[in-house]
């Protein structure tokens, strides 16, 4: 429809009856027309120069300082960024470091601790041992006097039972010899 | 009888004088002064536009940033980096063409950009620009565009003529495009118009058969709207592709 119709109108200008009278557009006579075009180019230059001194830079001046701001904040926002990375990084070597150094800390305590136990357990030990050798030395002691006293008791006794059998005094001499064997045999028993 | 009505559908384009005495007495027409309100219309929109100078634009801002970043990409895809010398010259263009246009469908005013003159006088300005540029920037050399390198030399009486009618024709299909795309949509909205002029006349049939032109008209106007905005594009980026071409030379 509107290739025809565009045909339409360059036939209707081309055809030179119709344009005498038909087309305005084509009436060079009438002063209007070429009037037209010269106020077309007062009118377009006067656009031109007004667009290009005053109004295009206006906007370009708007565009740039929105492209200034914007390319600010970004370098803002990367020198923040790159600030929080930073403190992050460093809390993360303190936290490294207190952990690092609390471990430490802990064995060396351990390490004390155990040593402490170690000595106390040594000299309690040799105390104890102490103490062992001198009650064996006591026991040994105590033994000594019980079997001397035995003897004496048993001496006596043979003495007090043979006497008292036969009605005279015992041999000290047989009596002594005799508790003795008895004695050795016993404590070999 | 209302039935007799003539169908007159170049009389929109007629000129007459505007602004009373002294407008008639310099020929200026009511064409110019569409002009002169689309000129307007073009800096209000970057002074009201461009008012608040915020980081984040409002609704006008916006408009008259994309303007402005739309043509100022569509001069340095098409030409280059040397398209930033020509973009105060293309945003012109392009804005000029695009509100006579726009403009021209509202009803009782002008479409400036329907006059053969007018569209002829911007493209001849468009070519003399290109023209120039070239012979600044080549100079003599120039002229090797109209033979292309590598082309067999026993063409050349045939490629020559060719290139140069080729080169000669630009203005004129550009100027011719333009022109007769919207005489074309503003004769066919007066036919149909008339259409519903001359139906009415007939009585109760005619008025409801005068439906269909309205509903035709309507729609026609939605279509015009993209003509509007594709031919004012269209003079834009052909000015661009010959910049491109008088700067890098092919």
């Amino acid at each position: 429809m509107r290739p025809l119709a565009t045909l339409a109108v360059v036939l209707l200008a081309s055809s030179p009856a119709l344009a005498a009278e038909g087309m305005p557009q084509l009436d060079f006579k009438n002063p209007l027309t070429v009037a037209q075009v010269v106020w077309l180019a007062i009118i377009f230059f006067t656009l031109y120069l007004l667009l290009s001194r005053w109004a295009l830079p206006q906007v370009a001046t708007v565009l740039e300082s929105r492209a200034a701001t914007i390319g600010r904040d970004l370098e803002a926002a990367r020198l923040a960024k790159a600030e929080a990375d930073g403190a992050v990084a460093e809390l993360t070597k303190a936290t490294r470091e207190a952990q690092a150094g609390a471990q430490a800390s802990i064995a060396s305590a351990v390490g004390a601790a155990k040593e402490a136990a170690a000595t106390r357990a040594a000299a309690l030990s040799a105390t104890l041992d102490i103490q062992l050798d001198q009650a064996e030395q006591r026991i040994a002691a105590a033994r000594e006097g019980a079997l001397g006293a035995l003897r004496e008791v048993a001496t006596e006794t043979a003495h007090v039972v043979v006497s008292r059998l036969t009605g005279q005094p015992a041999n000290d001499d047989a009596i002594n010899h005799e508790v003795g064997v008895a004695l050795a045999a016993r404590a070999q028993a | 009888m209302a039935a007799e009505h003539t169908i007159d559908a170049l009389g929109q384009f007629r000129l007459s004088p505007a602004l009373g005495p002294l407008g008639a007495s310099v020929n200026f027409s009511q064409s110019n002064l569409m002009m002169l309100i689309s000129g307007a219309a073009i800096l209000w929109l970057l002074w009201a536009g461009m008012r608040p100078r915020a980081i984040v634009p409002g609704r006008l801002q916006a408009l008259a940033e994309i303007a402005y970043t739309g043509i100022h990409s569509m001069c340095t895809d098409q030409i280059g980096h040397e398209g930033k010398r020509f973009f105060p010259f293309i945003f012109t263009l392009f804005f000029f063409v695009l509100f006579g246009n726009l403009f021209g469908l509202l009803p009782f005013s002008f479409t400036y950009t329907s006059h053969i003159a007018v569209t002829f006088g911007l493209a001849l300005m468009v070519i003399v620009l290109v023209t120039v540029v070239a012979l600044r920037i080549h100079g003599l050399h120039f002229f090797s565009y109209f033979f292309p390198a590598g082309a067999p030399k026993l063409l050349a009486p045939l490629i020559i003529p060719v290139e140069i009618i080729s080169y000669l024709s630009r203005p004129v299909s550009l100027s011719i495009r333009l022109f007769a795309n919207m005489v074309a949509g503003h004769v066919m909205f007066e036919v149909f118009a008339s259409f519903i002029v001359m139906l009415a006349g007939i009585g109760t049939i005619g008025v409801i058969a005068a439906i269909g032109p309205l509903a035709l008209n309507v729609a026609l106007m939605g279509f015009e709207l993209l003509v509007a905005f594709l031919q004012a594009y269209v003079f834009a980026i052909l000015t661009c592709i010959y910049l491109h071409d008088a700067v890098h030379l092919h």
